[in-house]
């Protein structure tokens, strides 16, 4: 079993790294100066204030050793410093991460609280309405855009009905708990402060319940289709002429099977919904990694673009890894003796 | 000896309708939107670009049946005309890296080793970047516009159907069809390409129809925030963003999205359709 | 002693099924599995289902238990078990029987146990379920319970997982389940027919002793008679759908008193008996569509000795004390007949010895390397093929017989190079392809072509037939043109005894049977000298084996064929092959003349194979004498050193430990690798 750990850790970091060569490469070998973005029109005419910003940045450098230091910094923890902000890039990571982490994390929480039990509902009551219904809702869910039904949600409950309130993590009058970790539920609720703790969980309400869309949808679906496959094993025919009570058969013998392929693809979703908030937060103003993503993106600012795909990488590598190891504790088929 | 009645024999007509109505209804709604595309420029009067300011954010009546935007311009044409660029970006990419993904699949599963390794280390490596990402760092690279973006979900695209063809292969080449085909003596390209390949095709369909939806959905995704199409082009997801902020002339951005919400809906059920129709053991009535 | 809950008469029957119907009501219409079938099972007896697929002996089964699920329904009859009609239950009134009082394990052991609970947790739910022990009782009941099973370690491998345990072990695990709340009644459906044939014996013998010991009563189905014979004092014989004979193993299998049973007796081969010729009586034709049932007696259509009254359908009526038969012909008391076998022309076999050796192997060797688990682990070798000394003469065919795992099937892919040898030589008509390549290879596979055993994956079903079948003609171009080819591809339907309108059809539409036809025809296709047939006939049903078998030797005398032919079933390779060699493990142990192994078989591994082959004679049953072989067989990845076969070997002694025994004749034309050949066996033919 260590051994099977210990190997899936080499080849994740490996991926890791590989990653951060292939953005590295394509940042590089492309049109797209950050000098121009960053020093404005006037002063990129200037070729001495151009060699000095290149010099400063480590931009005259041979590729290889660009990437080469890029790697050094990385080992010691220092992802460069973004062009655009100016400030240590870690720095900007740490600030927007927990906002990211936070409404991905209720996000996922929720599609699976409804989209598991909708699953296996719907395939042991297959054909009914209730499996109609499930399905019907998978669908909407995975076809339609997440920035749409954010606009929609916000325009909605927001704009007309007034049920939640507006854009952001806090109202504008709240005070900001002090951070510790900044996730504000959980600071919140160190501190004692529920009137925020409300507010913040009340502001999370709406984001958290579009970007669950898609993925709820999924987790659906996926759960449906395996519980039906499941269900159709000999196993199945086996435990009930044993006598088992209905119930017992489908949470005791055919979803533990049918949750290999859910992890999975879980693990997937969850991966996504951390890298890819992106349209969620645009719209919902909420100030977390894929908004910073995002800027980073249109202003070119490649320490800032390397930095946040090795995480992005990193965090896919991660879970996949998580999801590994989670397989070999649910089916024992996995690592042999 | 009990008396049995037996429920009524479903009719042919209704039985097919039971398993393929959904189905056929996904597909009529994208073709309708498909001969709408095509259509746009000889059937429709208005001109999707016409500015005029004076008709500005006018809510849907006789004469714009949905509307108008921020600059005057009619709201249900430029729904129509984004049909245009949408379904064509997402056929493109679809079906270019569904094709290469496959074969390159196929071909790596055949010959086994090494090739089939690298190819799985290959699409391993591409699946650590989510599309968006990685669309966002190409287009910042090689520039905002269309072609641009379709590159970028391109390279993210193929993997996938990479993955799958990969697995139906490896379940095909073992069979005994093939071990037959070998002692006759056909050789490696011929089983791979007229043996097994076709024989593959089913789930390879099913993706192709439901990622088409998807690709239509990360495209729209992609130029909501502003690195897909330019403007003035017409385009569901970028005038949603023109649209986001104006929560009381909720017309502008409430029927490009629910366009978007239709097409990938009818994607989706066709996609299912296919797969119950591949699967004989999908249903029992 | 059954622990019933009421005392029963003696003379009252444990269950009674009347007029039993189960149908499938699809869109369709409905299909009509079992169509009035009444029996009893009495306290403590062993009843055996015989039928083929279709019959509806499964359904039946599963409907007593209530396992079917929509659309099939019980449509009517019912199912007195104790005195409560099963039919009729509620929910939870079927739930508390199942397991409990009636208890039923399934043909797969491989998909029987769920994979991702252990079997300690499989076992002692299901006597928790109905109430009557405590977790902790349960678990020691688990235990004890694996031990009577004879499964090794108990204790210990009670924790494990299923994919730990091998077929047969499972398949024990499944009997441990059955009998865990001491249940009245246990149906076994098919139970060994997954298994092969030396772990069967061991099923069956475990079978008989529960039945004798613990006093349950048992429904075994199965499709083969030699099982039924085995552990039965009842038979019933099922076809579409309905009960078509009944009686002692005792009679109807030495005087069958219906044509379906008097069909199934002659059409499969005995293992105990050297048939004058090697054609088997065999009925024509596939069972009838259950959709459709036809008028008047079922079985018309097929039966050879049909007359008029058929055409009215017969009820199940007595034919002599405790023997009933649903026949016209019979009825009387009339007996059937074994006709006249019709030797057909130029039959006589050969008997000078043949010429050239068409296929000659030496030391083959196939290894091949497994998956490695991680990086760093060992990597591990599979020894398929391990030293492998052959030759098959022109105009002979040679049998290759062995259990799962003894490498057979790699040998049949290494002589027709699908696969490439690790180590060895391979000389096929004096040409040594050990390691030509694919394109030095393909002119010679025209002489050389093979069969395979699933009818189902062995033809792309994307072709029509006529495409399958002229692809070889035109790759090799042997046929000049179109035309031609479409020629030469009827000449082959004719061949094989198939319609010529099947080109224009895709396989899914044709039977299993007609498909391994059209296999037939295929290899047939660029004129072979030389055929490998792998399993040929194992998926199909005993009827229809029994066509092919025929069908075989047919096209050998027609055609001038040698065929190797590999299966797992002794009867069959004794019938139909001049030389036989029994493989254990990637090599061989013994290889001789088939009347000579099967009179007197040299090496232990042969003479417990045979056996513990079933015989469909419970006479001849009783008074062999069985050869038991202890413990599971072991893993090729790491076999047994020295002699392979002696961990289970009756006769071992250590020497078997230290030396590996080499192929050496020990008798005219007869080659053993044992250290004592001859031994075990001291005995005459009757012994078998």
């Amino acid at each position: 079993m260590i051994r099977y750990v210990i190997s899936r850790l080499v080849v994740a970091v490996a991926m890791v790294l590989l990653a951060t060569l292939v953005i590295f490469l394509i940042a590089n070998t492309v049109p797209g100066d950050p000098v121009l973005s960053a020093l404005g029109d006037m002063a990129a005419s200037d070729p001495v204030q151009v060699a000095e910003f290149r010099a400063r940045w480590g931009l005259d450098l041979p590729l290889w050793q660009q990437y080469w230091l890029f790697l050094e910094r990385l080992a010691h923890g220092d992802l460069g410093v973004s062009i655009a902000s100016r400030r240590p890039v870690l720095q900007d990571i740490i600030d927007y991460a927990p906002a990211t982490l936070e409404l991905a994390t209720v996000a996922f929480i929720l599609s699976v609280l409804v989209g598991l039990p909708l699953g296996v509902l719907a395939a042991v009551r297959r054909d009914t309405v209730i499996d109609h219904v499930a399905r019907a809702v998978s669908l909407v869910g995975v076809s339609a855009p997440t920035f749409w039904l954010a606009f929609i949600a916000l325009a909605v409950f927001y704009g007309w009905l007034n049920w939640a309130p507006g854009p952001g993590r806090l109202d504008p009058v709240s005070f900001p708990p002090d951070r510790i970790t900044g996730l504000l539920l959980i600071d919140t609720a160190l501190q004692g402060d529920w009137e925020t703790f409300h507010d913040a969980a009340a502001h999370l309400v709406l984001p958290s319940i579009v970007l669950a869309a898609a993925t709820l949808g999924l987790i659906t679906r996926t759960t449906r289709a395996a519980m039906l496959e499941a269900l159709s094993q000999d196993y199945v025919r086996v435990a009930k002429a044993k006598g088992l009570r209905g119930w017992l058969i489908v949470v005791g013998h055919a979803l533990p099977n049918a949750m290999l392929p859910v992890v999975t693809l879980g693990g997937l979703a969850y991966a996504n919904l951390l890298a890819g908030a992106v349209m969620t937060e645009t719209v919902f103003s909420w100030p977390g990694l894929g908004r910073y993503t995002f800027r980073s993106a249109v202003a070119v600012d490649f320490p800032a673009i390397m930095a946040i795909t090795a995480i992005v990488a990193a965090i896919f590598v991660l879970v996949n890894f998580l999801v590994d190891m989670s397989y070999a504790l649910l089916d024992p088929r996995v690592v042999k003796k | 000896m009990s008396d049995i009645s037996l429920p009524a024999i479903a009719s042919p007509r209704i039985r097919w309708l039971r398993r393929y109505g959904l189905a056929s209804f996904g597909a009529a709604v994208i073709v309708a939107w498909a001969l709408a595309a095509i259509s746009a420029p000889w059937v429709i009067r208005h001109d999707p670009n016409f500015v005029d300011v004076a008709m500005r954010l006018r809510p849907p009546s006789a004469s714009n049946w949905l509307g108008t935007d921020a600059l005057g311009r009619d709201v249900a044409t430029r729904v129509i005309y984004g049909a245009r660029v949408s379904l064509t970006v997402g056929l493109v990419v679809v079906l270019v890296g569904g094709l290469f993904g496959t074969l390159l699949g196929a071909a790596a599963a055949y010959a086994r080793g090494w090739a089939e390794e690298g190819l799985m280390r290959l699409t391993d490596l591409v699946f650590c970047f989510p599309p968006i990402i990685l669309a966002m760092a190409i287009a910042a690279a090689l520039g905002i516009g269309t072609v641009n973006t379709a590159i970028a979900m391109l390279v993210v695209w193929w993997p996938k159907f990479a993955r799958l063809s990969r697995s139906l292969v490896i379940s095909q080449r073992s069979m005994e069809y093939v071990e037959a085909a070998q002692s006759i003596g056909f050789g490696p390209a011929h089983i791979l390409l007229r043996q097994i390949i076709p024989n593959s095709v089913g789930p390879l369909v099913v993706l192709v129809t439901l990622d088409l939806g998807n690709a239509i959905l990360v495209f729209a995704g992609l130029s909501f925030l502003g690195l897909g199409t330019v403007p003035p082009t017409p385009e569901w997801g970028s005038m949603v963003a023109e649209g986001r902020e104006l929560v009381q002339q909720w017309w502008v951005a409430t029927f490009p999205g629910l366009a978007i919400l239709t097409v990938v809906m009818g994607f989706n059920f066709m996609g299912d359709g296919f797969r119950d129709w591949l699967d004989p053991h999908a249903n029992r009535r | 002693m059954p622990t019933a809950a009421e005392p029963l008469l003696p003379a009252e029957p444990l269950l009674q099924v009347r007029d039993l119907r189960t149908w499938f009501l699809t869109d369709s219409g409905p299909v009509r599995a079992v169509d009035g079938v009444s029996f009893d099972v009495h306290a403590g007896e062993t009843l055996g289902v015989v039928g083929e697929s279709g019959s509806g002996k499964s359904v039946c089964a599963k409907s007593i238990m209530r396992l079917l699920d929509e659309p099939a329904r019980i449509v009517g009859g019912s199912i007195l078990f104790k005195g409560r009609d099963l039919a009729h239950l509620d929910d939870e009134g079927i739930r508390s029987v199942r397991g409990a009082e009636i208890a039923m394990v399934f043909q797969d052991p491989m998909t029987s146990l769920n994979p991702v609970l252990r079997i300690a947790r499989q076992l002692i739910e299901a006597m928790t379920a109905h109430g009557r022990f405590t977790v902790a009782a349960a678990r020691r009941r688990a235990i004890d319970l694996l031990r009577r099973m004879g499964v090794a370690s108990a204790d210990r491998t009670v924790n494990s997982f299923p994919h730990q345990f091998s077929g047969g072990m499972r398949q024990r695990v499944m009997l441990a389940m059955g009998f865990s709340n001491e249940p009245s009644l246990l149906i076994a459906d098919e139970p060994t027919t997954a298994l092969d044939v030396t772990i069967q014996a061991q099923i069956l013998d475990l079978l008989r002793e529960l039945n004798r010991d613990l006093g349950t009563a048992v429904i075994l189905i199965s499709h083969d008679l030699g099982v039924i014979a085995n552990i039965c004092s009842r038979v019933l014989v099922m076809y579409a759908g309905e009960v078509v004979e009944e009686g002692a193993p005792e009679d109807l299998l030495t005087d069958p008193r219906h044509p379906y049973t008097w069909a199934l007796l002659h059409a499969a081969p005995r293992i105990d008996a050297q048939a004058e010729d090697r054609r088997l009586i065999t009925i024509e034709g596939q069972p009838p569509d259950p959709r459709a049932w036809p008028s008047g007696c079922r079985f018309r259509a097929r039966c050879p000795f049909a007359v008029e009254k058929c055409a009215e359908h017969p009820e199940l009526l007595q034919v002599e004390a405790g023997r009933a038969a649903r026949c016209w012909v019979t009825q009387e008391g009339g007996a059937l007949n074994t006709p006249q076998r019709v030797r057909a022309v130029g039959a006589a076999p050969v008997d000078s010895p043949p010429s050239v050796p068409i296929l000659e192997v030496s030391n083959l060797q196939k290894h091949f390397p497994l998956a490695k688990e991680t990086f760093f682990a060992r990597q591990r070798v599979l020894r398929a093929v391990d030293g492998v000394d052959l030759q098959v003469m022109a105009g002979e065919t040679v049998g290759l017989v062995g259990e799962s795992g003894c490498g057979k099937s790699t040998l049949a892919r290494l002589v027709t190079r699908l696969h490439e040898p690790t180590n060895g030589r391979i000389v096929f008509a004096g040409t040594d392809i050990t390691h030509a390549s694919q394109s030095a290879i393909r002119p010679l596979r025209r002489r050389m072509q093979m069969i395979f055993q699933d009818p189902y994956a062995s033809l792309n079903p994307r072709m029509t037939i006529g495409e399958i079948l002229a692809g070889p003609l035109i790759l090799h171009g042997i046929a000049e043109d179109a035309a031609a080819a479409r020629a030469r591809v009827a000449e082959l339907l004719d061949l094989v005894g198939l319609p010529r309108q099947s080109v224009q059809r895709f396989p899914h539409e044709f039977s299993g049977g007609q498909r391994q036809r059209v296999s037939i025809a295929r290899a047939l296709a660029v004129g072979p000298d030389f055929v490998v047939a792998d399993e040929p006939i194992s998926a199909l049903d005993v009827n229809i084996q029994a066509q092919i078998i025929n069908l075989m030797v047919d096209l050998q005398e027609r055609l001038g064929l040698t065929y190797l032919f590999i299966a797992h079933d002794l009867a069959v390779v004794r019938h139909v092959c001049d030389r036989i060699a029994v493989l254990y493990l990637g090599k061989i142990m013994e290889v001789g003349p088939a009347a000579a192994l099967f009179s007197r078989p040299l090496h232990p591994y042969t003479r417990t194979l045979i056996s513990a082959a079933p015989v469909p004679d419970p006479r001849v049953e009783r008074t062999r004498r069985h050869v038991p072989m202890k413990g599971e067989p072991p893993s090729a990845l790491n076999p047994p050193s020295g002699c392979r076969f002696r961990t289970r070997c009756p006769i071992a002694e250590e020497r078997c430990a230290r030396e590996e025994p080499p192929l050496l004749e020990a008798a005219a034309g007869q080659r053993v690798a044992c250290h004592f050949p001859g031994r075990l066996s001291d005995t005459n033919a009757r012994d078998l």
